[in-house]
């Protein structure tokens, strides 16, 4: 187990390095840059600008300096907002994220999970198929429709949940329900592939044959090996939700990480960029890895394998 | 928002984060929104008309027909930490933002004080003790300009010329660096109505109100409470559930919608901004005059504004909004799609073309803009048989392609700085950064010169309107509409006025059930 702690960890290095390299360059030689605004600057400003950033050095230069200062854990600060540094801006609005992300993950695994699992045992049957086609459903509608949708029900019309923004846990609920329900549906589907295949083996027909109950041939027997699929899934799943979304979080007015994702990117805003795509290749590698683990404990092929 | 009326909190829908809280790098209509609260400059405005009123200055005398005014500062005047405000702090803060280390965008507001512009863009080796700003003593600070500039005062309510604290500026070490936590809560020392409380970037700006305001008496807000909602339809939800008393805007596609259910909260205000095109002159068709008035004359401007956008906004046949600083140009930019159609043939005879090649336009990715251009393409080619291949980009691609010149026909705007015909007519002086459509003309530039230099009203509309003409007869750009701030507000808002720049000094603010002063 720690052998494979140890080749992750090693192999994260490189991959970073490769991910930071190509972020650079690619927001480098991405047209138009983070000084450019409908009020053109006059050059002698834009000189300035440049050289307060160091934009003025040459491109390799700067890569070197931006790779020695990452050493040092310093992201610099960010190009829009100057007054913030990278690292200040994401730790303000990962926790943020986190929250919703643990919420929304709950709530996916709470409904995705049972629906599946009573979806395979009652196979072909109204229980299979109204989960099954509500999962369809979920995956195809898109969130910004089901958070509008959420919100004209469940705050305008019957006014439990507030509408939008980020003070309080009752804020979470709505937020959080329409990223869950996404992934929920996500969640029966793949429940439901891993408990079939899992229920005709062998080793749960003999569970059977001696008589379990089949609550017990499911949750004793097969859900460890059925469940595969959805780990696997879970590991980059996870990396997602908690890193934020945008279309969540403009339509509920969250301050989470998502917003820096996108708007980084219009904004040519290229510390924020290298920053939160390096804080989230980070959070896939370590998830990957957690799941890596929980799978060796689940599978015990896997841990014959490595 | 019931009890926001007891607490006199207003909620505050911002539209964007504002980039910077210092005043001499903002550079955005929100930054306005807060340091309007937090800062004061020397004079104030009166929250219906805009025009001057006492502020840090609590009277001023005008010499030398209006190149020098000498202001004589009130001696109440505070910081939010008690310190009392000098004429020695604005010297320091001009110095501040013309200093061209600063890197400040907004530093050619000042360009009207005497070797201002010469100074920050180093152009003669000037002391900084050569700007036209000489405090005489703590109370008297006098400015010397260029040239008479009639709206002088007004300029003044323009957040480049607010002061900063320059203890604060020097204990961050922000006197030439751009980013520093001197803007932060707890280290933003402001002189204005309000303090800054809190600062949660993309959630809330809040603003207290400041005690050591020497007008607190008047300040009936305790506090407002500003929220960057991007999202139009985010925002009127927010509105639509209490959770806003005003919003920044509304989506043009909720008009009908909200016209009907909040009839008295949706406002359309005038705004001093012009959204137009600009030709490429440097591209043909649009090299030769005829080819982009008839452009220009072939658009049925009325239509485009009552059919296509039905969103209050103005027909532009000018491109300086009518009344603006009360300049009425006359209409230049007209219909006429015969002489379009004629202006275009000869055009199309000397050349020996049968018809004009495929025209591109460009504009921004969106949603309102390529409705206007497909409404455009549909005229075009009605009247003149012009094919027009439109080209969407992404905001910072398309800006690099206009300022490299990289188009033919693109899509613009412009918000006024000031009330003054010159914040749109300088633009297209020749070779200025803003002008970018390679038009040069030197009766043009005379114009604008002799009005920069009179003194006179009437003068001073002459040349504005000779300007005008010229644009109208030469069309390097295409007006199209002027625009109109849409907005909800609250009926609990008070002494909140509709004004051209959408300024709302906020010490005039109160939220109250029934109309009382």
């Amino acid at each position: 187990m720690s052998k494979l702690i140890v080749s992750r960890f090693l192999q994260a290095i490189p991959t970073i390095w490769i991910i930071a390299t190509l972020t650079f360059f690619m927001t480098r030689y991405a047209p138009g840059g983070p000084f450019d605004s409908e009020r053109a600057i006059p050059e002698e400003i834009k000189v300035k600008l440049q050289s307060h950033f160091g934009l003025d050095q040459p491109l390799f230069h700067q890569y070197l300096l931006y790779f020695k200062n990452l050493l040092r854990g310093d992201l610099g600060p960010s190009f829009k907002y100057p007054d913030w540094e990278v690292s200040e801006l994401i730790a303000t609005a990962f926790p943020v994220s986190l929250t919703l992300g643990l919420f929304s993950l709950l709530i996916a695994l709470l409904i995705g999970i049972p629906a599946g699992m009573l979806a395979a045992l009652r196979q072909n049957s109204w229980l299979d198929y109204l989960p099954m086609s509500l999962s369809m459903a979920g995956i195809c509608l898109p969130t910004f429709v089901l958070g509008p949708l959420l919100i004209y029900t469940l705050s305008t019309q019957l006014g439990i949940f507030p509408a939008l923004g980020w003070h309080g846990p009752s804020d979470w609920v709505l937020p959080s329900l329409t990223l869950g329900l996404f992934y929920a549906s996500y969640i029966a589907r793949l429940t439901r592939a891993g408990m079939l295949e899992t229920l005709q083996l062998d080793y749960v027909r003999t569970a059977r044959a001696k008589g379990a109950s089949s609550l017990r041939v499911l949750t004793k027997h097969a859900a460890r090996g059925g469940l595969l699929p959805v780990v696997t899934f879970l590991g980059p799943a996870f990396a997602g939700l908690i890193s934020g979304s945008f279309v969540i979080e403009s339509i509920f007015f969250i301050p989470g990480l998502g917003k820096f994702f996108v708007t980084a990117a219009f904004n040519r805003d290229y510390t924020m960029v290298l920053g939160t795509v390096l804080f989230y290749a980070t959070l896939i590698i370590l998830l990957n890895l957690l799941v890596d683990l929980l799978q060796a404990w689940l599978d015990p092929k896997s841990r014959e394998v490595r | 928002m019931e009890t926001a009326l007891d607490e006199q909190i207003l909620h505050f829908g911002l539209g964007s984060e504002p980039q910077y809280l210092d005043p001499h790098l903002a550079t955005s209509v929100a930054a306005h929104n807060i340091l309007s609260a937090l800062l004061e400059g020397l004079v104030s405005e009166d929250p219906k008309t805009l025009k001057p009123l006492p502020g840090v200055a609590k009277s001023w005398e005008v010499l030398d027909e209006g190149r020098t005014y000498i202001f004589h500062l009130r001696k109440n005047a505070h910081w939010s930490n008690g310190d009392k405000v000098t004429a020695h702090d604005f010297v320091y803060s001009f110095r501040r933002i013309l200093n061209p280390n600063l890197g400040a965008q907004y530093a050619s507001m000042l360009y009207p004080l005497k070797n201002a512009k010469e100074f920050h863009q180093s152009l003669k080796s000037l002391a900084i003790e050569d700007i036209g700003a000489k405090a005489l003593d703590a109370d008297t600070l006098v400015l010397t300009l260029e040239n008479p500039v009639p709206y002088f005062l007004e300029l003044l309510n323009h957040y480049s010329w607010f002061p900063v604290h320059q203890p604060t500026i020097e204990k961050f070490e922000a006197y030439e660096k751009m980013g520093s936590a001197w803007t932060k809560p707890n280290n933003f020392v402001g002189n204005g109505p309000f303090k800054l409380k809190k600062h949660h970037i993309n959630s809330v700006i809040e603003v207290a109100k400041n005690k050591h305001y020497w007008d607190a008496e008047r300040v009936r807000l305790r506090g407002i409470r500003f929220y960057p909602i991007e999202a139009v339809y985010t925002e009127e939800r927010a509105y639509r559930s209490g959770f806003l008393h005003l919003t920044q805007s509304v989506s043009a596609d909720r008009i009908d919608f909200l016209k009907e259910k909040y009839p008295d909260e949706l406002h359309f205000e005038p705004y001093l901004g012009t959204y137009f095109y600009r030709f490429n002159l440097d591209m043909p068709p649009f090299n030769d005059a005829r080819v982009r008035r008839a452009f220009s004359l072939s658009i049925d401007r009325k239509r485009l504004v009552e059919k296509v956008l039905k969103g209050g906004q103005a027909p532009a046949s000018t491109f300086t909004p009518p009344g603006t600083g009360g300049f009425y140009p006359d209409p230049g930019f007209g219909h006429d799609p015969e002489t379009a159609k004629s202006l275009l043939n000869s055009y199309l005879q000397e050349k020996g073309l049968e018809k004009l090649p495929p025209v591109e336009l460009s504009y921004n990715t969106s949603e309102g803009h390529k409705k206007v251009a497909e409404a455009l393409h549909g005229m075009w080619k009605d009247i003149l048989g012009v094919e027009i291949r439109l080209l969407n980009m992404e905001w910072k691609v398309f800006l690099s392609t206009i300022s490299n010149g990289d188009f033919t026909l693109a899509r613009a705007g412009w918000i006024g700085d000031y009330v003054d015909p010159h914040t749109f007519l300088q633009m297209w002086r020749s070779g200025d950064g803003l002008n970018m459509t390679g038009w040069a003309n030197k009766s043009y530039d005379q114009a604008l010169h002799q009005a920069e230099i009179s003194i006179s009203k009437e003068e001073r509309w002459k040349s504005f309107q000779t300007c005008e003409d010229l644009l109208a007869e030469e069309t390097p750009i295409l007006p199209l509409y002027f625009y109109v701030h849409l907005t909800l507000r609250h009926p609990t808002v008070k002494g909140w006025y509709p004004t051209l720049l959408d300024h709302h000094p906020y010490k005039y603010v109160y939220l109250a059930k029934e109309d009382h002063p």
